[in-house]
């Protein structure tokens, strides 16, 4: 089947995995005890029975449930997101306004954890029984184990309190005046910690990972046939065997998504990073029903396009990916 | 005279019960065997800890934030209300393990009946199933049992429901392929041809020969379901009326600077806990997983 033809059923795929989304949301929200206008009142410090009848009437919430589900929908359709009772802000906006510090969290966090695991991944498979090797199987267990909150605190201790090398929270000092490249050397020396903590769930995986598919890739024909014909070990391992055993990391690394979107909650509200996960819990608490629908349908759309783009990359990338369907 | 030949007494081959042969398998990974018995020390001091203890994990007992070892009568010292540590510990294990083998049941409990009859039935069966399961992997799961808890409550039930609906779909993906593997094996066909139905097949026949990689992925998800009550806890959406191990941390956060063992010594517990099933997780791998076994 050629390449475009399953890249046009993947998208019509993912469409409807995201319609269907929309749909589970919406009807959890409906479900659930108290509606929008129960919170404004409730932010209004209680109005009567009339007004919260109006209110009612004004936002659609006497409608029928697959009326308002149809004109959600609709709306979303057009990139409305609705608007935010609690923050007196589009929802879009809001979303917008925390998005690049979650993208500098997550995306810096996921390339260390793909780089150093991949590298550490790779001089174990090496040598499967030495110091490194038991190094990996360690870093393993305790990214498996170790709730990642606790890391968190653990370097807010470590690096904060007792070495006070790294701020406590926050994404800026305000204290701190200068050009873009002083902002940016703040920025980064507040992303050390969050990045860390973050990044040591996936180094975990990735490590193991790679180290299993290197030695799988290792003990391989071509791999001897490379030896054989007298080629170096670096050139074997890093020119023929590494493209083949990075194919699975990155098919893990796609599937994480969604597990690095519930690290980045934890992760930014242990050091008060103003991101989108800090504003989907406060929405929760707040009981922000348009923002909490929205930060759900954003993350949503952000896996789905993930797993698109890396499903897609595999398949120009890797031969052996989708003969079938 | 000839001594007359002596038979051993017993064929070496002579096949051993499976649950025999697990175990020495089992056996042989000292530190699955140090962390089942760990884990076994944790269960029982959950179960009646809070007896032998005595102490009330929502008295006020001492000054707050009394460090470890500055009074012997509070060894892990007591936190931001002045509430003993070690009882507040010992009750949230109780919580922790509890959610964790509630939720990873629901879980399994579903990932099992989706995977089974995914890869029984195959066809438009699957298709829908495999949809739906690729439905539940897409969905950022933190967030969602997040809400669920916030809307509907933050009740032990609703708070295993919430964790065990979002975290099936790797038990689903494992169980399809198991059972589109053993579908197709000879034993399955014999039981066909000699009248067995559906049912029959898929959980007296399928099932009990998928279980193993099943298993393995349940403890696993024990562990998993326990960090997910952790982090749901930390955040403050738990049941207020219990102890949990994420809860304790999560309210001595604030204090942190003042008092790191508040939240270092709770965490602990969990990172025990959770590091001990997964050990355990290794050990059944290798005691259930036939590839490796050296025959």
């Amino acid at each position: 089947m050629n390449f475009l033809r399953v890249t046009l059923i993947r998208i019509l795929y993912a469409a409807i995995l995201l319609i269907a989304v929309l749909v589970l949301n919406f009807s959890l929200m409906h479900a659930a005890p108290g509606d929008v206008a129960d919170t404004i009142a409730q932010a209004a410090g209680g109005i009567d029975a009339e007004a919260l009848e109006q209110i009612r009437r004004e936002y659609g919430l006497d409608q029928p449930f697959l009326v308002q589900l149809g004109r959600y929908i609709g709306n979303v359709l057009q990139f409305d997101l609705g608007y935010s009772y609690f923050y007196s802000d589009k929802v879009t906006n809001l979303i917008l306004s925390r998005l690049p510090a979650t993208l500098l969290l997550v995306i810096s966090a996921q390339l260390l954890a793909l780089v150093v695991g991949v590298v550490l991944g790779v001089f174990s498979a090496r040598k499967p029984n030495g110091i490194l090797s038991h190094f990996v199987t360690f870093l393993a267990l305790f990214g498996y184990s170790a709730p990642v909150f606790w890391t968190g605190l653990l370097m807010l201790v470590v690096f904060s309190l007792m070495v006070p090398l790294f701020p406590v929270a926050g994404m800026r000092d305000v204290t701190i005046e200068g050009g873009f490249f002083v902002q940016a050397l703040d920025i980064a020396h507040h992303l050390v910690l969050p990045m860390l903590t973050l990044a040591s769930i996936f180094l975990a995986l990735y490590s193991r990972l790679s180290r299993a598919a290197m030695m799988e890739v290792l003990g391989s024909d071509y791999v001897r046939t490379a030896k054989a014909k007298g080629l170096s070990p670096r050139q074997v391992v890093y020119k023929h065997a590494l493209k083949n055993a990075l194919s699975p990391v990155i098919t893990l690394a796609g599937l994480q998504l969604s597990a690095v979107v519930s690290g980045a909650v934890l992760v930014e509200t242990v050091f008060s990073w103003p991101g989108l996960g800090t504003l989907a819990f406060q929405s929760i608490l707040a009981r922000d029903t348009p923002l909490i629908l929205g930060i759900l349908f954003f993350s949503a759309l952000v896996v789905i396009v993930g797993n698109l783009l890396t499903d897609l990359a595999l398949r120009l990338v890797d031969p052996r990916v989708g003969g079938k369907r | 005279m000839s001594e007359p030949v002596t038979l051993p007494e017993e064929a070496p081959e002579q096949a051993r019960h499976p649950f025999t042969e697990a175990w020495e398998m089992f056996r042989r990974n000292h530190a699955a065997l140090v962390a089942l018995v760990l884990l076994v020390l944790i269960c029982v001091l959950a179960v009646i800890g809070p007896v032998l203890y005595g102490r009330d994990p929502y008295d006020m007992v001492w000054a707050p934030f009394t460090r470890p070892g500055e009074n012997w009568d509070f060894i892990l010292g007591t936190d931001y209300l002045g509430r003993d540590l070690l009882a507040m510990i010992i009750s949230g294990a109780r919580v922790s393990i509890i959610i964790g083998l509630s939720a990873a049941f629901v879980s399994i409990f579903i990932g099992v009946t989706v995977g089974a009859l995914a890869g029984f039935y195959r066809g438009w069966v699957e298709e829908a199933l495999m949809r739906f399961t690729e439905f539940f992997q897409v969905l950022p799961t933190l967030l969602f049992s997040m809400v669920i808890v916030a809307l509907f409550g933050a009740s032990l039930p609703m708070i295993t429901f919430a964790i065990g609906v979002v975290s099936w779909t790797a038990v689903a993906r494992i169980t399809r392929a198991e059972f589109l593997r053993i579908r197709e094996l000879e034993y399955v066909t014999a039981s066909r041809a000699s009248g067995a139905r559906n049912a029959k097949l898929m959980f007296r026949v399928i099932l009990p020969n998928a279980l193993p990689p099943i298993i393995v992925q349940s403890a696993l998800m024990v562990g998993s379901a326990i960090l997910f009550e952790a982090g749901l806890s930390f955040l403050g959406l738990t049941d207020p009326n219990v102890v949990s191990w994420g809860q304790i941390i999560g309210s001595n956060r604030t204090y942190f600077l003042d008092a790191s063992f508040t939240v270092t010594i709770p965490g602990v517990a969990i990172f025990v806990t959770v590091l001990c099933i997964s050990l355990v997780g290794d050990g059944l791998n290798d005691a259930l997983n036939p590839k490796l076994r050296a025959r």
